[in-house]
């Protein structure tokens, strides 16, 4: 099995390039083809896990290794390989799977759209890039199959490209991870230059590890591990969504739901955690830098910051993104306080419930869609409709959908207690084990560290976290329905529903994987770590405290989502009772107008840059320069041809003509056309050469 | 025996002979024979060489017979051509007929 690792992300290749290639005519074909290979991916992830688990493969020299030559680059040459190790194996625990799920869910959500083929075409080409990523085992691949999860992105949040807001959104999450991608190029080129290999197994071997943090770099007075590690958290900052390069997540929401949950919140934002999981013995390489710091801080600042705003937010799949924005930073943040295993099993447990909420709202979409076609059908209720357009995405005009559409609610609400965190849904235990690693840093470090920074942002965004998610599911789901299409919505069609359901159950019962007392999550994946890095890997004991605070908090959430939008369920044209904030959630509402100060000063300085290279190339330098090299050239060939072609060139040809002419008028005297001349210089001739014989 | 000079004289002054009636005449009939009168010069000479020179070669005399055929065939081409020429023009006088004037 594990030899057939290589294979997972090529069948969903295959399928992309046979979906294009092909099948694309055919709709049922082409999603047919789509879902056969990444179930085959998947059977055979889940099989490769087993095994792993069965061998008990550790990191490094007891991970699994395949290798082929790839690319040659002067005498050294990039292997392709695979690898399977515990870490590996998580990630194909989860990937693949959700990969299945949204896929089956899409042929009911994509059901009606034109483009059909294309998009699971593209999903497939997407599957392939995640499936990729895990199982790369140098960096160089990692950045390919990064890339290329990059471009999926790109395609699928344009996927409607009628839409400018869409194809706009496209555009910015390309040129906002970008920002990200290149800074961590950058620190693999460094990471390059330094140890001439980018393969896992060699970069993190301890003699490699101790001399890139001895060695400081020129200049900075850094060890190079410091500075290598953040600059590969730069790309990390950019693919998860983090503060400051957060500002593509809500926009890619104009994709089509099922890529919100598959990529913009279960998989391809979590391949930045990944990664920094995956290079995590880099980031702990030098002791207390300033490296875990800035992950850290930057962590648990987003977590905080992205629940914020996810409070004032009406759209359902903004108040999602927002919530995967900060839960990212939970996995970030715990990474930056050394809480691997958390961070991990975060990443894990998240995929699921964050890939079924997505579903779920998908669902609800779907419904409210549904429900206003059939509402404009019938021809009721367009009088008190028409003063706003409608949008399907609207939590104000939803509520009461929990008699229409019980299976997404409950499957639903098994995701909200799961983020939120209540015991015993998943999200509970992953969230505990990072608060409780960050208490118990923090009782060792003092007040005045990281881990107490870390652990009360997160303790403040558990609070904010529970209450936005109350508020979504009382505004969807309860009181009454607040427009005629909520009125009319139904339950989404069975292919749909069964996904909600299979990501419901582990969403529910995934935490049980590591619980504090049987942490079997802990065992697979710290297993054999401790050849890297050993002091960050002991398991966090179970603290009743932060346990029951953190209870406390999501619960106190809840609470106070029903005590604002559950007591008294909001009525039609009624408004968010949040706006009684004022200024705060005008500024809440508006994101802090972040891209409001990225536009007035990124944005602005770049178009200022474009315009002033652009008056430097077309008016001042570059243009006057070619237009001066063209006048030199013209000059320069009309004075060739009135000094040199006209009198050397020509003359020669014409003084030729004029001396054949001159002879041929001498010449033609002698033609006198009487035989006798002629017989008379042939005598004369034959006596001279005669006389020239005998007396020479 | 007479000595091979004498045959050589003979052709020679029948060589001259010839020679000034092709270059002077203005007949064109008469240079016809003038040239007639120097290829029989040079046959005279040809069999005269083969006599003295080498009698047990037949390379002289065929030679001569060749010139002889030659002459003939020249003769009748050139006649051929006056002939046209006085078709044409009213005339044989050589110093008239130049049409190849360059």
């Amino acid at each position: 099995m594990l030899q057939l690792t290589w294979l997972i992300p090529f069948i969903p290749l295959a399928a992309f390039a046979v979906i294009v290639l092909w099948a694309y005519p055919r709709r049922q074909l082409s999603s047919s083809i789509a879902i056969g290979a990444i179930a085959l991916s998947w059977v055979l992830s889940w099989g490769v896990v087993a095994q792993a688990i069965a061998q008990r493969l550790g990191m490094g020299e007891r991970a699994f290794h395949l290798l082929a030559d790839w690319v040659p680059t002067g005498d050294m040459w990039f292997r392709m390989g695979v690898q399977v190790d515990p870490l590996t194996a998580v990630m194909l625990f989860m990937v693949p799977f959700v990969c299945l799920m949204i896929f089956i869910y899409s042929v009911g959500y994509m059901e009606k759209d034109p483009r059909y083929s294309r998009f699971f075409a593209y999903i497939s080409l997407f599957a392939c890039g995640m499936l990729g990523l895990v199982v790369a085992d140098n960096l160089f691949m990692l950045l390919v199959f990064w890339e290329i999860m990059g471009l999926c992105s790109y395609l699928l949040i344009g996927f409607w490209f009628e839409k400018p807001s869409a194809m706009k959104a496209g555009l910015k999450a390309f040129l906002t991870t970008r920002v990200g991608d290149v800074i961590m190029l950058s620190g693999l080129l460094l990471l390059y230059v330094q140890t001439g290999t980018l393969t896992f197994a060699d970069l993190f071997a301890p003699e490699t590890l101790h001399r890139l943090a001895e060695t400081t770099v020129p200049g900075l007075g850094l060890p190079w591990a410091t500075l290598i590690a953040m600059l590969i958290f730069g790309g990390a900052v950019g693919k998860s969504a983090q503060f400051p390069l957060h500002v593509w997540l809500p926009d890619a929401m104009e994709g089509p739901t099922p890529v919100s949950a598959l990529i913009h919140a279960a998989t391809m934002v979590s391949a930045g955690v990944y990664l920094v999981a995956r290079t995590f013995p880099l980031f702990a390489a030098v002791e207390h830098g300033p490296q875990l710091g800035l992950v850290a801080f930057i962590g648990a600042f987003t977590a905080l910051f992205a629940s914020t705003i996810a409070i004032a937010q009406d759209d359902i799949k903004r108040v999602l993104a927002y919530s995967t924005i900060s839960q990212l930073g939970y996995m970030i943040a715990a990474l930056g306080i050394g809480a691997y295993v958390a961070a991990v099993f975060h990443l894990i447990t998240h995929a699921f419930f964050k890939a079924l909420l997505f579903l779920g709202s998908g669902s609800v979409i779907h419904g409210m869609e549904h429900g206003h076609h059939e509402a404009a059908h019938y021809g009721h209720g367009k009088h008190h409709e028409e003063a706003k357009p409608f949008d399907p995405n609207d939590m104000m005009g939803m509520g009461g959908l929990k008699a229409k559409m019980p299976t997404t609610f409950w499957t639903f609400l098994v995701g909200t207690l799961a983020l939120a965190g209540v015991v015993p849904f998943a999200g509970f235990w992953s969230k505990d084990e990072i608060l409780a690693h960050a208490y118990e840093a923090f009782l060792h470090e003092g007040v005045v560290s990281w881990p107490f920074f870390v652990w009360l942002l997160l303790t403040l965004a558990a609070f904010l976290t529970a209450f936005y998610m109350g508020r979504q599911v009382f505004l969807t789901f309860l009181g009454e329905p607040r427009t005629e299409a909520a009125r009319h919505a139904h339950e989404s069609p069975r292919s749909m529903t069964g996904p909600l359901v299979v990501l419901a159950f582990f969403a529910a019962f995934l935490g049980f994987a590591g619980t504090p007392w049987a942490n079997a999550f802990h065992h697979l994946l710290a297993e054999g770590y401790e050849v890297w890095v050993p002091e960050v890997l002991h398991a966090t004991p179970f603290n009743l405290s932060v346990a029951a605070l953190s209870t406390a908090m999501a619960l106190g959430g809840l609470f106070m989502g029903w005590w604002v939008y559950g007591r008294r369920p909001l009525q039609a044209g009624e408004v968010d009772p949040a706006t009684r904030l004022g200024a705060l959630y005008t500024l809440l509402r508006n994101k802090y107008y972040v891209d409001e100060f990225y536009r007035a000063t990124v944005i602005r300085f770049v178009l200022w840059c474009s315009e002033t290279f652009f008056g430097f190339d077309d008016k001042w330098v570059v243009d006057p320069i070619v237009d001066a090299v063209g006048a030199f050239g013209r000059w320069l060939s009309d004075a060739l041809r009135r000094f040199v072609d006209t009198p050397v060139v020509d003359g020669a040809v014409n003084g030729v003509a004029r001396a054949m002419d001159f002879c041929g008028r001498g010449l033609r005297l002698t033609q006198t056309g009487r035989v006798q001349n002629y017989l008379l210089v042939v005598l004369v001739t034959v006596l001279l050469l005669m006389g020239l014989y005998l007396y020479w | 025996m007479v000595p091979l000079s004498w045959y050589l004289v003979v052709a020679a002054a029948l060589f001259c002979i010839g020679l000034y009636g092709a270059l002077a005449r203005r007949n064109g009939v008469a240079v016809l024979m003038g040239v007639e009168l120097m290829l029989n010069a040079v046959n005279l000479n040809l069999v005269a060489f083969w006599r003295y020179v080498a009698p047990h070669d037949l390379a002289g005399q065929v030679f001569a017979i060749f010139v002889i055929t030659v002459a003939a065939a020249e003769a009748a081409v050139g006649l051929a051509i006056l002939l046209a020429i006085y078709r044409s023009r009213e005339t044989v006088n050589v110093e008239e007929i130049d049409e190849m004037k360059g």
